[in-house]
């Protein structure tokens, strides 16, 4: 039977393999892989240290190491998504900044035309 | 006779090609010589043909922003063409332009930096819903003390802003829904604004494109956006309570 950590391993080099297929093929910028590369690589290193998870589960009170990567796992992809989030955000907002001002630069050299 | 040389009449627009021609056409003859400018919202239909050709000016976006954005266009030109006061209607129809002067009249009268068309009789508009009816009632209750005063028609769009409102519009504008966060914003600088009845007509063609799922994300998105300003508001109050005065004396 697969266990946990082992199969989260997998997924982390999976995950690994993914992105940097992704930089090569020019799907997501260096700049927006660090995020991903870095969780994918904190998901390695946790589902490999079997005394770091039992020393934080006793350290937590709670039984099962699994559930302390699991937990781990969820916060440093909430981080990896909150930033996200402020990328595209940010992003959206240029957007809309720069095809109001395409919108106008456009209106004003029409109107020039016109009045020429 | 309401003076209208530097007045622009703003009208977004996204798939109006069935109404957009007789709105313009209206505006026109009925304020001979004012400005009309339609703000097509990345439209995939005629609209930015039927514009033109009944005499408007129009601001064509390469792509879909959304009201909010749409309508920040028109401001942000309107702004550094200098206009002096805008008056937003909507390209279906509703908004009959004979209440244009006396939306204008209001806004220059009072003061205040903008006026706000009251739909007479059912805020909501025509034929509107008893599901929206009771969801702009309740943005009138939510409203009432973070604005201090009552509100009729929140999310009324047919409206006229001065300058000072143009200047702040053109740098900041809720993006979606916009109407009931602008009154907010509006409250963050202080700003007033006076109401105006006004009797609302059926659109001309089309529907609306409020379904009961948007109605459900348009009330999250308000209230959440409403909450943000009023954070702001508070943020900037706690800002000028810390500003120290010039000559270093504490209160």
């Amino acid at each position: 039977m697969v266990q946990l950590p082992d199969l989260l391993a997998l997924l982390s080099v999976l995950l690994l393999l993914v992105v940097l297929r992704a930089i090569r093929r020019e799907h997501i910028r260096v700049e927006y892989s660090v995020s991903w590369l870095a969780a994918a690589l904190a998901l390695l290193a946790l589902s490999r240290s079997g005394a770091v998870l039992e020393r934080a589960a006793a350290a937590l009170g709670v039984q099962d190491p699994a559930l302390v990567l699991l937990a781990l796992i969820l916060i440093v992809f909430l981080g990896v998504f909150y930033r996200f989030s402020r990328i595209v955000s940010e992003l959206k907002e240029m957007n809309i900044t720069l095809t109001q001002r395409v919108a106008i630069l456009e209106f004003l050299l029409r109107e020039r035309d016109e009045k020429a | 006779m309401v003076s209208t040389e530097r007045t622009l009449v703003l009208i977004p627009a996204f798939n109006e090609e069935a109404a957009i021609g007789a709105v313009v056409r209206e505006v026109r003859q009925t304020l001979p010589g004012i400005r009309v400018l339609v703000v097509d919202d990345g439209s995939s239909d005629g609209t930015v043909w039927q514009a033109r050709a009944a005499g408007a000016r129009v601001l064509s976006l390469p792509c879909h922003l959304g009201l909010g954005g749409c309508v920040q266009a028109g401001y942000r030109l309107a702004f550094e063409l200098g206009y002096e006061e805008v008056v937003r209607i909507d390209g279906d129809g509703q908004h009959d332009p004979r209440y244009i002067p006396a939306l204008l009249e209001a806004l220059r009268a009072s003061g205040c930096e903008m006026a706000i068309g009251v739909r007479k009789g059912a805020p909501g508009g025509y034929n509107t819903t008893v599901l929206r009816r009771l969801g702009i009632e309740c943005f009138r209750l939510l409203l009432r003390p973070i604005l201090g005063r009552p509100v009729s028609d929140p999310t009324s769009g047919f409206v006229a802003v001065n300058r000072r409102a143009l200047e702040v519009f053109a740098r900041s504008f809720p993006l979606e829904y916009p109407e009931i966060e602008t009154l907010v914003v509006l409250q963050r600088r202080r700003f007033r604004f006076v109401e105006v009845p006004y009797l609302v007509r059926p659109r001309l063609a089309g529907r609306s494109t409020i379904t009961p799922l948007r109605s459900l994300y348009y009330v999250i998105h308000v209230l959440l956006g409403v909450f943000v300003n009023i954070l702001r508001i508070d943020a900037r109050r706690a800002a000028r309570a810390l500003e120290v005065p010039p000559d270093g004396a504490t209160s």
